[in-house]
């Protein structure tokens, strides 16, 4: 019977095991938010504002109204309670009364018969505005005399962190200005949900989302209803990357429910989605780094200010965040930081993989390469002298007191092997060249290069945030033994998660058949699906309630057969001391349920000079781009990307080797194509048509390696692994071009003008101004404004 | 919105003269668009991507006709000979945009970044009309692209298709783009070279409002060719001043604009690199001929 | 108007908008959702079916014009629990995140093992450059294709 005791159950964690939505996905059926249907269901429709900045005089709606098939046109007058919204803070109108403050935000929303209906109603819904001056540039933004967009003004966060001495002057100083563009999160699936009128006279909503409870909190004012009467179901989700983080056709589906009496679903088209989600803030950053001659770090100063558009969104994370980023992963004594986000008429920004670490390391990656170049040091071997490691200090104060295998991250990606030298690209299919199936070149101007980036990133939410996660686990018998059901609110959005919970309550109770429960809000908060957060906050939560599942199995046990030893779940069977004593379902005549709520550590806000204890854990990674560019076009082929990433442990290999591919595509998007483009304050290209994201020609094999040095006191020594191949690739891509060029390129996505020398690099109009706030928190909250996420608390 | 279907040219010709607002749809890559994003709603569709007078492509009298209807993917597989038309099919979107898109599209469309274009224009194609009242008629290309989006299609006619000699000589299509496929040209460029008519051809597309031809790069590269004897002797080299001056007309051919997928400045310097570069090709091809030969 | 297709080895109909698309018909008037509308331009390829055994995006197909055709889709590659091999190999792979692109890639992935059992990389890399998938980098889908191709070769289908 010995040889049991090694024998684990099999799928558990560590194991690559196969995706739980898998087969459906793969056939076809299984059921995203844009696939919902309901026999009676009428169509929704949105009618947006053309402008960035506008007065509303009137809207006329007899024409919408009159319109076939018509069965609701709404306005803010319809609104059934409060009028406003919002993630953070509740400064976005459902549908705008007064001011439009960008180009897409709604004004109206109907219901009709069928999607052409509802179009052809929306297009008769007749809006009169007064153009008002737009603030479209960040810098503008802070400018005493630009308009003021909200009653606190166009600031809406400023923070500083000062850390050592902030004045300490080093033997040598590099300085550069970088900036990024606006990202899309361009998922694939569009926003969409059903919502159903119940009969309690509450609603039943079905949706894409990331967090069910918190757009249940936004929502349930709004409709004037108690929180119990918003009911929201998990739609399936067609990718997220933070874009639903926010709210987009929720309440909007909710009030033409309720006001019609019918099911109503609205999904958006690729346009509207453009409209209708928030992006990745725009950056600028001006950066100092100074060193020893023997290439030690000093002293970092610098600024960043981002764009956070109309309205405030998560951009007041997303400034802390970068802020305290803003020197990189390397041990520094001194430095002096600040970041500042600020409201503009430009399409709202929030959330977007990475949540403000892409920017900065795009930034300090650029910098400690030409610190590198001017002290004539290798630039991995630079990152290695400076590199964090357990104990150091950040410069909010805060030590890394969990796992930091930075070095070996760093050393294991210089290491890894570099792809096979080309082909005399005379012999080469002019489809494998920069430049692809446009056939533009034989290998004219071609030049390899090959950049190196080092990033990190916070897992779960941050500033004293208790973003806590609830599990319910059930064993019960069933036919064919015993099952373990599994009901949390957490969002499966393609990462994985539903797979990794599974694997968890397998690990945990020995039962091979675990099933989940559809995520809704008949159980209590999970958290958002967003800061590489949920492998480790649910599995947390799914770890806890399966024990206090095994704890109650256990208690049968003795109680039945007073098994002595110590008693353990394998394969169905309780073990005492690893000798099977019962079946798992003899002791099943009575389901076992246990709901545990899961908290990370607590973390704390910054004070004045941005100290504090803020992140809860870190996950740190590597990149080594090789890069092909045709100099002469301007034309850019990666060629491989070797990723290193800090997974603390793997609990599904494959899976975060998917992280990693995935994420490395994104961050290759914003390095050579990806940038939403604004022409007066509307975006010009709202479309998969204008807005590139890259093909299978155009991303690289991606070679990953993970380095597993377990994260004290969490579940597995997990960490997340969402965000950081998304950090460091874009960084590490156009360093490479940088190598393969010789040009600045402080501004991405690289452009075929910057490396052809048509387009200067990005000029600095110098460090900006730093704007009068109360202090360092989002400076709606000095003037009262109502309180979003952060107001989720666990029940009871 | 009403769609008709009608099974011959004959119905087809009626139902445009019966309907002059009516809009043609075959493989719909572009139409579908507008209706898709409610940028269009014509009041009456007419399929005509099952007329065998589109369908056909024939090489007869020295002439290849090219049915409007004939897709890329088609003239992958049928046509790879005409090899700067393959290479513009080849950098069309995708398989399954190559698989319903048409040369009829890309003229009813007119839009200067329709890839095969540059490839008609630069073969001097004539683009055919037809029409219930007045039967076929032929105008040159350039007779028939008027301007971004305007072409010479009477309300009752339909494109039947373009027809040209085939030119005997290298030949190449090169099209810039910031993706490696799937992409809207900032910048086509469509080089040949005729041993039979002893003249180039270079066409430009998405740098101006319609395509066109670079005349003057042209003249000045048949003269350098023709003083070099370029014409009898496959192997006669190409002076750098000759590209240079052929380069720098090709550049000058261009009106280009700014817009989102580029700059005005990138898409001119785009043509002085690809110009040097299809000469540079086809004096290659021609030197490994005459290797050959 | 009514529009009637072979779909899937069964003849259907259903009433559509005359503007409707291919796709917005198999979706909302066959009620076969499997085919996905992630940018209605034949951008994304994640609507791609089969029309008279050609791969087409099936949102720049005007509804109409499939009147009285052959329509394969994704729903009918799996013969009721037993996944298509292509399938299989997107599953093992992990080659499916969010999943919105799986189906159209199955799809396109199927079409070019049917014409070429043995395609070399830059031959999948081209054939399935319509195919955008935001989620997984490509590589898983890299890997599942040559294992399809495997399979191909082996006579699994």
């Amino acid at each position: 019977m010995s040889t049991r005791l090694d024998q684990r159950t099999r799928d558990g964690v560590g194991e690559s095991v196969r995706r739980v939505d898998g087969i459906p996905k793969v056939k076809g059926t299984f059921a995203y938010g844009s696939d919902l249907w309901h026999d009676q269901m009428l169509w929704g429709a949105t009618v947006r504002s053309p402008h960035p900045h506008a007065r509303i005089r009137a809207i006329h709606l007899a024409e919408a109204v009159a319109s076939a098939g018509v069965h609701a046109v709404l306005t803010h007058e319809d609104v059934p309670g409060k009028k406003t919204y919002g993630l953070e803070f509740s400064d976005q109108p459902v549908l705008a009364w007064d001011r439009v403050l960008y180009a897409g935000q709604p004004v109206a929303v109907v219901a009709a018969e069928t999607p052409e209906l509802a179009r052809r109603a929306a297009a008769r819904v007749r809006v009169e505005y007064e153009e008002l001056d737009p603030v479209l540039d960040m810098e503008r933004a802070l400018d005493p005399d630009a308009p003021r967009l909200h009653e606190w003004g166009n600031t809406l966060r400023h923070l500083q962190i000062e850390h050592g001495d902030p004045d300490a002057e080093a033997e040598i100083w590099v300085e550069g200005y970088y900036e990024t563009a606006m990202q899309d999160q361009a998922a694939l699936g569009p926003e969409a949900g059903l919502a159903i009128p119940g009969e309690d006279g509450g609603v039943d909503l079905i949706v894409t989302t990331q967090w069910l409870h918190v757009d249940r909190q936004q929502i349930a004012p709004v409709l004037n209803l108690p929180q119990d009467r918003v009911r929201i179901t998990l739609a399936g989700v067609g990718g997220a990357f933070g874009s639903r983080e926010d709210l987009h056709m929720q309440i909007h589906a909710c009030m033409l429910a309720m006001h019609t009496g019918r099911p109503v679903k609205m999904s958006y088209g690729r346009d509207e989605s453009f409209l209708a989600h928030v992006h990745r803030h725009p950056s600028r950053v001006w950066l100092r780094t100074g060193a020893t001659r023997d290439g030690r770090l000093v002293a970092v100063r610098g600024r960043i200010v981002i764009d956070g558009g109309a309205f405030a969104s998560s951009s007041p994370a997303v400034i802390g965040n970068a802020t305290t980023f803003l020197a990189g992963p390397y041990d520094v004594p001194n430095a002096f930081l600040e970041g500042t986000a600020v409201y503009t008429n430009n399409p709202p920004c929030g959330a977007m993989r990475g949540f403000g670490a892409p920017q900065v390391c795009f930034a300090h990656e650029a910098n400690m390469d030409r610190l590198a170049r001017e002290l004539h040091l290798d630039p991995v071997e630079l990152r290695r002298r400076n590199a964090l490691e357990p104990g150091s200090v950040l410069p909010t104060g805060q030590v890394v007191r969990g796992s930091a295998p930075v070095r070996e991250v760093l050393e294991r990606c210089r290491d890894l092997p570099m792809p096979p030298e080309p082909e005399p690209a005379p012999m080469r299919d002019p489809m494998t060249l920069p430049g692809g199936a446009g056939n533009v070149g034989h290998g004219e101007g071609l030049r390899r290069g090959v950049g190196f980036a080092l990033g990190y990133k916070n897992i779960a939410y941050s500033e004293g945030f208790d973003d806590f996660h609830q599990a319910r686990v059930s064993l019960f018998a069933g036919p064919d033994g015993p099952v373990a059901e599994i009901h949390t609110a957490g969002v499966e959005c393609g990462q994985g998660f539903s797979t990794i919970v599974t694997q968890i309550a397998r690990e945990e109770l020995g039962v091979r058949d675990v099933v989940l429960h559809e995520a809704d809000t008949g159980v209590d908060s999970a958290g958002s699906t967003s800061a590489s957060r949920q492998t480790f906050m649910g599995g947390g939560a799914v770890q806890m309630a399966s024990r206090a599942v095994a704890e109650e199995i256990f208690a049968r046990a003795i109680a039945r057969l007073g098994p002595e030893g110590q008693l353990g779940l394998a394969d169905g069977e309780v073990l005492a001391d690893g000798v099977p004593v019962v079946e798992l379902s003899d002791l099943l005549d009575e389901p076992v349920v246990a709901t545990r709520t899961f908290h990370h550590r607590p973390t704390t806000g910054l004070d004045e000079r941005g100290q504090g204890d803020p992140h809860v854990m870190f996950a740190f990674g590597a990149q080594r781009a090789v890069v092909e560019v045709d100099q002469q076009l301007g034309l850019v082929r990666v060629v491989q990307l070797g990723s290193v990433l800090d997974v603390g442990r793997a609990i599904n290999p494959q899976g975060v080797e998917g992280q990693s591919e995935g994420g490395s595509a994104q961050g290759l998007g914003l390095a050579v194509m990806e940038e939403i483009r604004m022409k007066d304050g509307r975006i010009a290209n709202a479309s998969f048509t204008d807005y590139l994201i890259p093909t299978m020609l155009d991303m690289p094999p991606v070679v990953t390696e993970l380095v597993e040095d377990p994260e004290p006191d969490v579940p597995y020594g997990a960490k997340g692994i969402g965000e950081i191949s998304t950090i460091v690739s874009t960084a590490a891509i156009v360093a490479a071009i940088r190598d393969a060029t010789g040009r600045e390129l402080n501004r991405a996505p690289v452009q075929p003008d910057d490396i052809v020398g048509l387009r200067q690099p990005a000029a600095s109009r110098g460090w900006p101004p730093v704007p009068d706030v109360p202090g360092p928190r989002p400076v709606p909250e000095y003037h009262g404004a109502d309180l979003g996420q952060s107001d989720l608390k666990p029940k009871g | 919105m009403e769609v008709r279907s009608p099974r011959t040219l004959e119905e087809a010709l009626e139902l445009r003269a019966a309907h002059p607002d009516s809009v043609p749809i075959a493989g719909g890559t572009d139409l579908m668009v507008q209706i898709n994003f409610d940028h269009d709603r014509p009041d009456v569709v007419i399929d005509v991507s099952r007329l065998p007078e589109l369908l056909r492509w024939a090489e007869e009298d020295d002439t290849l006709f090219l049915g409007a209807g004939v897709t890329y993917s088609r003239i992958l597989r049928e046509l790879p000979q005409i090899r700067a038309l393959a290479e513009a099919s080849r950098s069309v979107g995708s398989p399954q945009i190559r698989n319903r898109g048409t040369v009829g599209g890309n003229l009813g469309t007119a839009s200067p970044a329709g890839d095969a274009l540059p490839v008609l224009a630069a073969h001097d194609a004539e683009i055919g009309l037809s029409s219930a009242a007045r039967g076929e008629r032929w105008l040159a290309w350039d007779a028939f692209l008027l301007g971004v989006k305007r072409h010479a299609l009477a309300p009752d006619e339909l494109i039947m298709g373009t027809r040209w000699r085939p030119l005997a000589g290298p030949q190449s299509f090169s099209k810039v783009g910031t993706r490696n496929a799937m992409v809207i040209a900032i910048a086509n460029l469509c080089f040949a070279m005729d041993q039979g008519s002893r003249t180039v051809r270079v066409a430009l597309g998405s740098v101006a409002p319609t395509v066109v031809r670079a005349r003057d790069a042209e003249a000045f590269l048949n003269a350098e060719l023709e003083r070099a004897g370029a014409w009898d002797d496959l192997a006669a080299p190409v002076t750098p001043q000759a590209v240079d001056g052929f380069a720098e007309r090709v550049q000058a051919a261009a009106t280009p604009i700014d817009d989102v997928r580029g700059t005005a400045a990138y898409r001119r310097h785009t043509l002085g690199v690809l110009a040097r570069r299809a000469l540079a090709w086809a004096v290659e091809d021609r030197a490994e001929e005459a290797m050959v030969s | 108007m009514l529009i009637r297709v072979r779909v899937n080895d069964e003849w259907r109909e259903a009433d559509a908008w005359e503007g409707s698309s291919l796709l917005s018909f198999l979706r909302d008037g066959l009620q076969l959702p499997g085919s996905k509308n992630a940018c209605e331009q034949g951008e994304c390829g994640s609507c791609s079916v089969w029309l008279d055994e050609e791969l087409v995006c099936s949102c720049l197909v005007l509804a109409a014009q499939a009147h009285e055709r052959e329509v394969r889709t994704v729903e009918g590659l799996a013969e009721g629990d037993r996944l298509h091999p292509v399938q299989e190999a997107f599953v093992e792979a992990g080659a499916v995140q969010c999943g919105f692109c799986t189906p159209g890639l199955v799809v396109a992935v199927t079409d070019l093992l049917e014409r070429d059992p043995s395609p070399d990389e830059l031959t999948v890399r081209e054939a399935l450059s319509g195919n955008l998938c935001r989620c997984t980098g490509y590589q898983k889908i890299m890997d599942a294709v040559r294992s399809a191709a495997e399979r191909r070769r082996a006579g699994a289908w």
